[in-house]
C-alpha cells in the first residue's frame, strides 16, 4: 500500500511514525485556534476590550482615591496593577476553557479525538492560544495606561514576569479543571467557564492587602498562589522591595496546580470516554 | 491466515441497566467492506465508538489492524479514520482550513500537495476557501468525507456516508469509495440505513438488533436466505424479528 494510486492517493506523504509527544500536532491545534481569531475581527477586539475597559474604570478611581487615601496616594497604581494582574489570571484561565468550549460547541471533539492528537498535547495547544489570546489583551491596556494615568505596569520590573507567569498558570490550571467538568457534564455547565475564577477574586487580595481577611480565610488564601503574587506586587510598590518568598511560594503552588488541574482534565476525559459523551456533545 | 483488520470478541457496553451491545463477537478480513446494519438504538454507533476506541467497553476485546485499541489506539490512529453525522467540522473555519489542521493532525509530509488532491477528488474548489458554517449540507459532507480520507487510511469507519447528499453526489461518492478501497487495499466498515448503498458497497453484512448481532452473510445470501427480492425487505425482517436471526445467533453461540 504505497505509491500514487490514479486518484492521487500518495501514501508516502503520510507519517506513520506516530510520536507519544508531537509539537506539529500542538502546532496544528494552535493553527485552529488562530485561523478562529483571526476570521473575525470583532473576537479580536473582544480581547483587548475588556482589560482596557477595567483599566479605565480602575484608573479614574485611583484618581479620585489619590486625594482620599494615604494607602493609594503613597503607592499610584497599586490599583491598576491590580486589575491588569487579575486580567492575566482570568484571561489565562478563559483562553483554556473558551478554546476548549469551542471544540465543544462546534460537536469536532469526536474528530480530535480519532486523530492522532493526544489529550495531553491539547491540553499544550490550550495553554499556547491562552498566552496569545492574554496577551493580546493585556499588552494594549497596559499601554493605554501609560498613556492616559501616566502608570507603567512594566515599572514593576523583571519581577513582573513571574507574577505573569504565576498568574497565567494558575489560571491555565483552573481552566483545565473546568473544562474537564464541562466535558464530562455538558454544556449545561458552560457558565462555569466564567463563573468559577471569580469565587477566588475576593480571597487572593487583588485590591487589598490579604490581612484584611478573617484568620480562616487568610489560611485559603495561603493556597492560592494569586495571593502570593498580588502580596508581592503591593511589596514592590509599597515597600519598593521584591519578596523572593512570596514568588517561591507562588511557584511552589503552582507546581501543584498544574498538575492537580491536568490530572482533574484527564480523568474526565476518561470519564467521558467510559460514558461515550465524546459522540454526544454539542449544541 | 492473514490477521483480520477488526477482530472483537465478547465485546459488551452497558449504559448503567441499559445493554447497549450485548456479547458481540466479529472480525473483520483485511481489505473488505463490511456493513453494520440495525434499526435505531441497535448498537451500531456504539460499536463503532469502542472500535475507534472514543467510547471504553463494560467487557471484551477489540483489536483493530493488529493492534489492542485498549491498550495501543494511539499506535493505530494514524492508520484509521471515520466520518459520521453526528460530528462536526468547525464551521467558522474554512474548508481548506479544516483540512489543512487535519493534515497536521495526521502527520502529512505534503499538505500542499494532499489538499490539492482531495479537493480535486471531492469538487471542493468553488468552497475551498468558504467558513464551513455556509456550506450546504451535501458540501460539508463531501469536506467532512475528505477530512476522512486526508491520511489515505487503511481503515475507514463510516456512519451514514451518503446522509443529506442528493441521489447522484451519493452515487458518485459510493463509486468514489469503491475505487479508493480497490487502489489501496482498504478496509471499510460503514453504519447506513440507504440498503442500495450496502447492496453496491459491501460484501459483507452484519445485522444488529437489540445490542446483538442477529445474522451476517453477503448481501445476496441474506437476501436468498430470507427468501427476499432485496435487502431492504431483509432488514425489515430482521428489525422486526421475523425470520432467521435468531437462529442464526443460537448456531453462532
Amino acid at each position: 500500500m504505497s505509491g500514487t494510486s490514479t486518484h492521487g492517493h500518495d501514501t508516502s506523504i503520510v507519517e506513520r511514525r506516530n510520536p507519544p509527544f508531537s509539537p506539529r500536532r500542538i502546532g496544528a491545534m494552535v493553527l485552529r485556534y488562530v485561523y478562529l481569531i483571526r476570521g473575525s475581527w470583532p473576537r479580536i477586539i473582544e480581547l483587548a476590550y475588556w482589560p482596557t475597559m477595567q483599566m479605565i474604570l480602575w484608573g479614574f478611581i485611583t484618581l479620585f482615591l489619590m486625594g482620599h487615601s494615604n494607602f493609594i496616594a503613597q503607592a499610584f497604581g497599586i490599583l491598576l496593577s491590580g486589575v491588569l494582574l487579575w486580567d492575566v489570571l482570568f484571561r489565562g484561565q478563559l483562553g483554556v476553557a473558551m478554546s476548549f468550549l469551542e471544540e465543544m460547541w462546534s460537536r469536532n471533539l469526536g474528530h480530535l479525538f480519532v486523530s492522532p492528537l493526544r489529550p495531553y498535547e491539547m491540553l499544550v495547544s490550550l495553554m499556547v492560544v491562552s498566552f496569545i489570546r492574554t496577551l493580546i489583551g493585556l499588552i494594549p491596556a497596559s499601554l493605554l495606561a501609560m498613556m492616559l494615568f501616566g502608570f507603567s505596569l512594566y515599572s514593576l520590573g523583571l519581577p513582573l514576569i513571574g507574577f505573569f507567569f504565576n498568574l497565567i498558570v494558575m489560571g491555565w490550571s483552573i481552566g483545565f479543571m473546568v473544562s474537564g467538568l464541562i466535558l464530562r457534564a455538558g454544556l449545561g455547565a458552560e457558565s462555569m467557564a466564567w463563573a468559577v475564577i471569580f469565587a477566588i477574586a475576593p480571597i487572593c487580595g487583588i485590591y487589598y492587602p490579604i490581612d484584611v481577611l478573617p484568620g480562616w480565610l487568610q489560611s485559603v488564601a495561603f493556597f492560592l498562589p494569586a495571593s502570593h503574587v498580588f502580596e508581592g506586587m503591593r511589596a514592590i510598590l509599597v515597600d519598593g522591595a521584591f519578596r523572593p518568598d512570596l514568588m517561591f511560594n507562588a511557584v511552589l503552588l503552582n507546581i501543584g496546580y498544574l498538575a492537580l488541574g491536568m490530572f482533574v482534565f484527564l480523568t474526565f476525559f476518561r470519564s467521558a470516554r467510559v460514558q461515550g459523551v465524546i459522540l454526544q456533545v454539542g449544541e | 491466515m492473514p490477521e483480520p483488520a477488526i477482530a472483537v470478541r465478547g465485546l459488551s457496553k452497558h449504559f448503567g441497566p441499559i445493554v447497549a451491545v450485548d456479547d458481540v463477537d466479529f472480525s473483520i478480513p483485511m481489505g473488505s467492506a463490511t456493513a453494520l446494519l440495525g434499526g435505531n438504538g441497535a448498537g451500531k454507533t456504539t460499536t463503532i465508538s469502542m472500535l475507534l476506541g472514543l467510547l471504553l467497553p463494560t467487557k471484551g476485546t477489540v483489536s483493530v489492524l493488529g493492534e489492542d485499541i485498549l491498550r495501543h489506539r494511539y499506535r493505530v490512529l494514524p492508520r484509521m479514520n471515520f466520518s459520521s453525522p453526528y460530528v462536526d467540522l468547525p464551521r467558522r473555519l474554512t474548508a481548506a482550513e479544516n483540512l489543512r489542521v487535519y493534515a497536521q493532525l495526521y502527520g502529512l509530509s505534503n499538505i500542499r500537495t494532499r489538499l490539492r488532491d482531495v479537493a480535486a477528488a471531492f469538487d471542493l474548489g468553488e468552497f475551498m476557501d468558504r467558513k464551513v458554517a455556509s456550506l450546504s449540507a451535501g458540501q460539508k459532507t463531501r469536506v467532512a468525507l475528505a477530512k476522512a480520507l486526508i491520511n489515505v487510511p487503511d481503515l475507514l469507519l463510516l456512519d451514514e456516508p451518503t446522509a443529506s447528499l442528493d441521489p447522484d453526489t451519493a452515487d458518485w461518492v459510493r463509486g468514489y469509495l469503491k475505487d479508493y478501497q480497490a487502489e489501496t487495499g482498504a478496509t471499510i466498515m460503514l453504519a447506513s440505513h440507504n440498503m442500495g448503498e450496502v447492496e453496491r458497497m459491501c460484501d459483507d453484512v452484519i445485522m444488529m438488533r437489540a445490542g446483538r448481532i442477529v445474522d451476517r452473510g453477503a448481501p445476496a445470501e441474506l437476501i436468498d436466505r430470507y427468501g427476499r427480492t432485496n435487502l431492504e425487505e431483509v432488514f425489515l425482517d430482521i428489525a422486526r424479528g421475523n425470520g432467521h436471526g435468531d437462529d442464526w445467533q443460537k448456531a453462532a453461540q
